[in-house]
């Protein structure tokens, strides 16, 4: 599947940069029970998320399994500036990880 | 060989050491590690001293959670939390979850004390968004009415 793990949209707003991103992820809470075996469907959530512009970390998520499927998350900070390099990475518990990048617009 | 194990030793705790003091990195950000006793813990009270090492609360008017009145759908709750303070971090905890602690964001110097994702409420409850600044903790809440519980239960 060629699913886009990430999706991203940064945006200037005056001196402010807005970011809204998307991550493909079930986040499965370790809760749900499976109807057919049973048993409890493991736990698989993203745990945390890091957010660099131009390197400099502006957020880290630590993450539960509150979070809702596919989770979105949307942050601002002073200092962006048209065409600078927004790179988001996440990882999980079961080790899995991912990071994308986009441009402010 | 030990001159070289010695030189690697100075370089990278040099450039630790730049960046912290550049104000780059908040010391907690350097210790990111996944808090587990915090995500574990089943009240309010434990998540929050295991994460932020106090339960001294003081409740704060400059915090706004904006989240609905009635969820129908327990599994998507959109909540947006800010602030007008200068926040190292903003956490929410969800009272009758499983696990109280739904997500913690920490914040760089430059970001604003703004933060917005969606969550899962198990059932009706109290929202508590907590914000880190200056070294106090303040709070807000809000309770949200749950039609439809997010947990699979």
């Amino acid at each position: 599947m060629a699913k886009k793990r990430i999706r991203i949209r940064a945006k200037m707003k005056g001196d402010v940069a807005e970011i809204k991103t998307i991550m493909s992820h079930p986040m499965e809470t370790g809760l749900r029970e499976n109807k057919k075996s049973g048993g409890k469907i493991p736990a698989y959530f993203i745990q945390e998320v890091i957010c660099e512009h131009k390197g400099n970390k502006v957020l880290v998520a630590s993450w539960g399994v509150a979070v809702s499927k596919n989770p979105y998350l949307s942050f601002k900070f002073k200092g962006g500036m048209k065409g600078d390099t927004i790179k988001i990475s996440w990882s999980d518990n079961k080790g899995g990880s991912a990071s994308a990048e986009a441009n402010i617009d | 060989m030990k001159r070289r194990t010695f030189l690697k030793g100075t370089v990278t705790s040099g450039v630790i050491g730049v960046a912290a003091s550049a104000g780059l990195l908040a010391p907690r950000m350097v210790l990111a590690a996944w808090p587990k006793s915090a995500f574990d813990a089943n009240t309010v009270d434990d998540a929050v001293d295991a994460l932020l090492g106090s339960v001294n609360l003081a409740e704060s008017g400059d915090i706004k959670i904006k989240a609905p009145d009635i969820a129908e759908n327990g599994a998507v709750v959109p909540i947006t939390v800010s602030t007008g303070m200068p926040a190292e971090s903003i956490s929410v905890f969800i009272e009758k979850n499983p696990s109280p602690l739904a997500c913690s964001f920490a914040f760089g110097s430059e970001t604003l004390g703004f933060v917005s994702t969606r969550v899962k409420m198990r059932k009706t409850s109290n929202l508590i968004a907590i914000v880190k600044s200056g070294g106090k903790l303040l709070s807000a809440r809000k309770t949200v009415k749950v039609t439809i519980g997010g947990c699979g239960g």
